[in-house]
This record gives C-alpha cells, sequence and structure tokens, in this order.
C-alpha cells in the first residue's frame, strides 16, 4: 500500500478507495441497467445478450397488447394485467391500512406511558423477521387444522380454507404484509411526533383546546410531511413485495396473488422456458412506475425538510 | 429518552388531571398495547410452542395450547413400550392401563403391574394419559436427517462474510468521500446514491447473467458480492466521517502515516459506532435475504436457511414437526440479536431512515 501510494501520490490515493465500491457498483448495478435494457429489446431463449436476437420494442408490445385494458383476459399475456392489477389493489389496501394503524400506533405510544421502549420493541419486532419466517408463521396459524379455524369451530363457525379462496386469500396477504411492516412505519411517525415542538401544545393548553381539537388541528397538520414521505415510502416497498406473498400463497389460489415482482421472477427463472426478455421488459415498466414514486419522494422529502 | 419530554396529545388529559390517577384514555391506550402484544408475539410463541409438539399432537384438532404427549410404559411380555391410557372400568372405577392393541372399537388393555391379564374395552371407555413433553425429536431430527448444519453453515458463511466485506467496501468508499477533495468526487457520490433509485427486484434478469459469467452460480459468492456495496452504507458511513475532524488526519500525515494506516487505525476506530449500526443492519438483511439466492443457488447443498425452509414448506408437507423447529432455529438468532439490541435498533431507525 505504501508503495502505492509513492507511485500515485496521496491526493490520488482516494481512487483506490473508491475502487472495490465502483466495481461492485458497475457490475451488479450499473452494467445490469444496460443488460436489462438489451433483455427488454431482443428476443429467443439464449442467456448471453450476443446470442439473442434484436426484436425492438416487440417485448414491451407483447405485454401491453390488450383489447380492453380493464379485463386481464382480453390481454395476450393476461398473467401481467393480473399481476398488475393486483399489486395496484394490494398496495391501495396495504399502504393505506398499514399507514392507518401505524398512525394510531405512534400516537398511542407518544402518550404518557409506562414501557415505552418495550411496547415500541414489541410492534417493531415482525419487521426483522426474514419473510419466509413471517410466511411459514402465518401458513401455519391458517391451515385447516390450525389455531384460527380452531377458534372459529369453538365459536360455533365452520372452519374456513383461508388460504384456498381467493377473496381471503388476498385479504390474509395484505394483513400478513401490514403486521411484518408496520412497526418500521410505526418508527418513523413515532420520531416525526416527537419532534413536534413543546411549545405548540402549551400554547394549546392555555386556549383549553379539546384533545381532538388538538389531534386535527396541530397533530396531524404538522405530522404531515412525515405521512407523505412515510406513505411514499410504503409505496415503494409494497409495489415490490414478494418473498413472503410467494411463501405464503405462491401467488394463488390460481393467480388471486400474485404480484408484479412474482410475475418477473416466474417469467425470467421458474418457468420453462425462461422467458428473460418478457422478464426484464417487466421490470423496466415497473422501474418506471418506481421512478415516478421515488422523484415524488425527492420532492416531498425537500419540501419537509424546507418547512 | 427523548420522548419522555415530548408531549403526545393526551399528555395534556394527564397533566390536567391528578397524579396516578388513569384517565379512561390510558386504559383505551393500554388495552391497545396489549392486543398490540398479543397480535405481534402470539403468532410467533405458537409456532414455538407448535415446534414442541408432537407429529400425532401437531395433527390434533382443536389444537391443545401446550405440547403434551401420551407416555408409554415398558411392560413385561411386550417388546414394544405400550402408550397409556385412562379407563373406565366396566365397575365405574378408573384405572391407568397399557394398550396392547385396538381392534375395530375395541381395545386391548393390560394393567402394567399385572401384565398377565388382557381385558377387552370399548374405545370410547379410554382416553390417552396426557403429560406435558417436549417433543425434541422435531430438533433433533434437523441434525440428523435434514442437513440442518450444510443450511445453517451457508447462512452464518454468507451472512458474516457479507457482512465484514460490505463494511470494508463502504467504509473505504465513504472515507474517500468524506476525507479526500479531488476531482469527480461529486459525480461518485451522486452516482453511488443514486443506486438506491434501482431496486433490486429490476435488474433481476442482468444480475443473474453476471453472476452466472463470472462463474458464481452457486456459490456463496454470488450471493455475498452483489450486495457488497450500499448505498445506504456508504451513505450513513460518510456522514458520520464528516464529523471527524481533518487536524487529526493531518497531524497524523505530519507523522509520515500512510493513508492507508490513516484509514485503518484513526478513521475506522472513531467511526465504530457508525459501523456498528451498519453491521447490525447488514446481519439483518443477510439472513433474511430471499429473492437473489433463490436465482443464484438453486443446488440444496449450497442452500441457506431462507431457502431450505421455502423448499421443505412443499416437500414435508405432513411434517410440520421438522419444518416449525427449522422456523424456530431460523428466527432464533435475529430474535436474540433483537433482544440484546432492541434500542440500537430502534433508534438508528428513527434516526437514518433505513431498515
Amino acid at each position: 500500500m505504501a508503495a502505492l501510494q509513492r507511485r500515485i501520490g496521496p491526493a490520488r490515493f482516494a481512487w483506490v478507495f473508491l475502487v472495490p465500491n465502483l466495481v461492485i457498483f458497475g457490475a451488479f448495478t450499473y452494467l445490469p441497467i444496460a443488460l436489462n435494457l438489451v433483455y427488454a429489446t431482443t428476443g429467443g431463449l439464449a442467456v448471453l445478450p450476443g446470442e439473442r436476437s434484436f426484436v425492438g420494442l416487440e417485448n414491451f408490445a407483447s405485454l401491453l397488447d390488450c383489447k380492453n385494458y380493464l379485463d386481464p383476459s382480453s390481454c395476450s399475456k393476461d398473467l401481467f394485467w393480473r399481476a398488475l392489477f393486483n399489486t395496484a389493489r394490494f398496495v391501495a389496501l396495504q399502504v393505506g391500512f398499514m399507514i392507518l394503524f401505524a398512525l394510531i400506533t405512534a400516537l398511542v405510544l407518544d402518550r404518557k406511558i409506562r414501557g415505552r421502549g418495550f411496547f415500541r420493541g414489541v410492534f417493531f419486532y415482525p419487521v426483522l423477521l426474514s419473510p419466509v419466517v413471517v410466511a411459514l408463521v402465518w401458513r401455519w396459524i391458517l391451515q385447516r387444522e390450525g389455531v384460527l379455524n380452531a377458534w372459529l369451530v369453538a365459536m360455533g363457525g365452520e372452519p374456513v380454507l383461508w388460504l384456498m379462496d381467493a377473496g381471503w386469500s388476498f385479504f390474509w396477504v395484505v394483513f400478513v404484509s401490514i403486521w411484518a411492516h408496520m412497526g418500521f412505519y410505526t418508527l418513523i411517525l413515532l420520531a416525526g411526533l416527537q419532534a413536534i415542538p413543546k411549545d405548540v401544545y402549551e400554547a394549546a393548553e392555555m386556549d383549553a383546546a379539546s384533545p381532538w381539537r388538538v389531534l386535527t388541528r396541530i397533530t396531524l397538520p404538522l405530522l404531515m410531511p412525515t405521512m407523505l414521505v412515510v406513505i411514499v415510502l410504503a409505496l415503494i416497498k409494497g409495489v415490490q413485495t414478494f418473498d413472503e406473498i410467494y411463501v405464503l400463497t405462491g401467488g394463488g389460489p390460481g393467480s388471486a396473488t400474485m404480484l408484479i415482482v412474482q410475475y418477473i421472477y416466474e417469467t425470467g427463472f421458474a418457468a420453462q422456458p425462461r422467458l428473460y426478455g418478457l422478464a426484464a421488459a417487466a421490470s423496466l415498466l415497473l422501474a418506471g412506475l418506481l421512478m415516478i414514486l421515488t422523484l415524488l419522494q425527492l420532492r416531498l422529502n425537500r419540501k419537509s425538510y424546507r418547512g | 429518552m427523548a420522548s419522555l419530554a415530548g408531549p403526545g396529545v393526551v399528555d395534556l388529559l394527564t397533566r390536567t388531571r391528578g397524579k396516578g390517577r388513569l384517565h379512561w384514555t390510558d386504559w383505551l391506550a393500554y388495552a391497545y398495547l396489549l392486543l398490540g402484544v398479543f397480535l405481534m408475539f402470539g403468532p410467533v410463541v405458537w409456532v414455538v410452542l407448535s415446534s414442541f409438539k408432537s407429529e400425532a399432537q401437531l395433527l390434533e384438532f382443536p389444537p391443545t395450547a401446550l405440547p403434551y404427549g401420551q407416555p408409554s410404559v415398558r411392560v413385561e411380555g411386550y417388546e414394544e413400550p405400550l402408550p397409556l391410557f385412562r379407563v373406565r372400568l366396566p365397575d365405574g372405577s378408573v384405572a391407568e392401563m397399557a394398550q396392547v392393541r385396538r381392534i375395530g372399537i375395541q381395545a386391548q388393555m393390560v394393567d402394567p403391574a399385572a401384565p398377565q391379564r388382557v381385558i377387552r374395552v370399548d374405545i370410547n371407555e379410554r382416553e390417552p394419559v396426557r403429560t406435558l413433553s417436549l417433543a425434541t425429536e422435531n430438533y433433533t431430527e434437523l441434525f440428523e436427517r435434514f442437513h440442518f448444519l450444510r443450511y445453517l453453515w451457508n447462512s452464518v458463511f454468507i451472512t458474516v462474510v457479507a457482512t465484514l466485506l460490505m463494511l470494508l467496501v463502504n467504509s473505504m468508499a465513504a472515507f474517500a468521500l468524506a476525507k479526500y477533495d479531488f476531482r469527480g468526487r461529486d459525480v461518485v457520490f451522486v452516482l453511488t446514491i443514486a443506486t438506491l433509485l434501482i431496486p433490486p427486484t429490476v435488474v433481476l434478469v442482468p444480475v443473474f447473467l453476471v453472476v452466472s459469467q463470472l462463474g458464481l452460480l452457486n456459490t456463496p459468492w454470488g450471493v455475498i458480492l452483489p450486495g457488497a456495496a450500499t448505498p445506504t452504507g456508504v451513505f450513513l458511513l460518510r456522514q458520520y466521517m464528516l464529523t471527524i475532524p481533518d487536524e487529526l488526519l493531518d497531524a497524523a500525515r505530519m507523522d509520515n502515516a500512510s493513508e492507508w494506516k490513516i484509514y485503518w487505525r484513526i478513521v475506522l476506530p472513531l467511526a465504530a459506532p457508525a459501523l456498528a449500526v451498519l453491521a447490525i443492519f447488514a446481519v439483518t438483511w443477510r439472513w433474511n435475504d430471499f429473492l437473489l439466492p433463490l436465482i443464484v443457488l438453486s443446488q440444496s447443498e449450497q442452500f441457506t436457511l431462507q431457502l431450505a425452509l421455502n423448499s421443505f414448506k412443499g416437500e414435508m408437507h405432513t411434517q410440520w414437526g421438522n419444518l416449525l423447529a427449522m422456523t424456530v432455529l431460523t428466527l432464533l438468532p435475529i430474535t436474540l440479536v433483537f433482544g440484546f439490541l432492541q434500542r440500537y435498533i430502534t433508534s438508528g431507525i428513527a434516526t437514518t431512515g433505513i431498515k
């Protein structure tokens, strides 16, 4: 190292520190971005870009080929559209309810309560569990002879095949995903609540404002910037949901809970033949969507710092 | 804790009321939190309890809360141990007897104390004796039959090496970006942060190609290398290193320390708190990683615990006992890390917004 430094001089030595990082970024992020464009515009079954034939926008065209865009079964790649619709529905429900519950939990944790650290940890614990573990834990609870059905029967109901029914299966996918990730957003919202200056509340106390008024006129408006950032963050993560659902339902029954990342995975890796071109085209469409969401987040972020 | 000082909505309420008495909204809050404890911990506790149940008990419906077992006894004249039942005898008395065999709705029972006399009873007149017992075979079988140690080793190797490599690579880049003034620095910084915008799911296909062309398919390095450089890590460490005074570095240069030595001996030790936070995150990311290993590792000898769990889910359809035990062992390390470092993790996330 010392010899190297003598040869290139201390100022340019900075690049020596940067090289490993840049090489890895180059090989596993920047090169893949470029390659993704190559894959998306070429067809055939070969893995090597050189052996693939150029097809232009054919992959995109076949993904977007629909007679009626509101009816997935009229599309040539109906599974892609089903996955797209499922993702939209999933994200709307998951993000909506998750942020609602995270907000309620953060408000409760922000009160003067004993054992706040413990309770904060309780809600956060599932965040650290692996998606596979999360899915298996809930599969065990939801299975036919599982504890949930036992309760249902004890209360006089009939056992339900939770993951075999399209509607229930979608419900549980949303529920489990909220269960697993809510703690993270709760923490950020709690930090946002605690950053609200004290004197605002003191002023409200002087005016004898009712708690409800304090909540709706002070707390929530002041929390809004954090809320917006958290919502967009949750949207970005939500659109990319894959592993826990893949292990919980496998996208089923049928394709009822198949989301867009699973479609990419199945098209490119699990199904035979492996259609890399189609998978890459789908992931570029996903990238476009994520880019829009990210730009939105950056905008909101800047706003929230300014004001 | 800073949070204790932060007034919430209802602090106002509690402040205006007498000390020590709980307002009804406080009761509501505690009820909500207890429900939270039940919902968040309950499922995991249930899996842990279930993982100690015998295969027969796992099939029982409705399930019992605690793992029970049916004890069996050795009875003179029978080779196998016989299961114990509590039998209601025709005279109305109840006795503990061992079952020799069951024929239709009749069971042949024998008193362990007097093994010569076999009596027949209706199967509805007997019920299994139950004692609390842990079916530890769910766990021991993992080691004997399911290559558990192999998967554990793969997971540990990938997690440890990837974390160390990531800390090294990211801190080197962070050091260069924080403490050197060179042409192109801002470009490199922006390029690094910009990779935050490229989620791994989007470049799945070409990453697979790069990994396979480098000959890293089905090797742990195929999982370790792609994640070794992270924008989050570089950013977090750079921000921290900016707070290290330049004078310290200049003083070392006066003493003829090489740039590498400055990094290794001065900057790294001073950045230890930030490195520790990043290390905790890196360990959980890598331990829980699924999608990248799923496409890179296709041979079962190379599987991580997560992949093994996923594949056993299908194969071991009837062997929930082993699957549950493996789930518990997989979540155990993360739970321990969380138990010990909970405060660092939660405050680390609240301040950096990463996970």
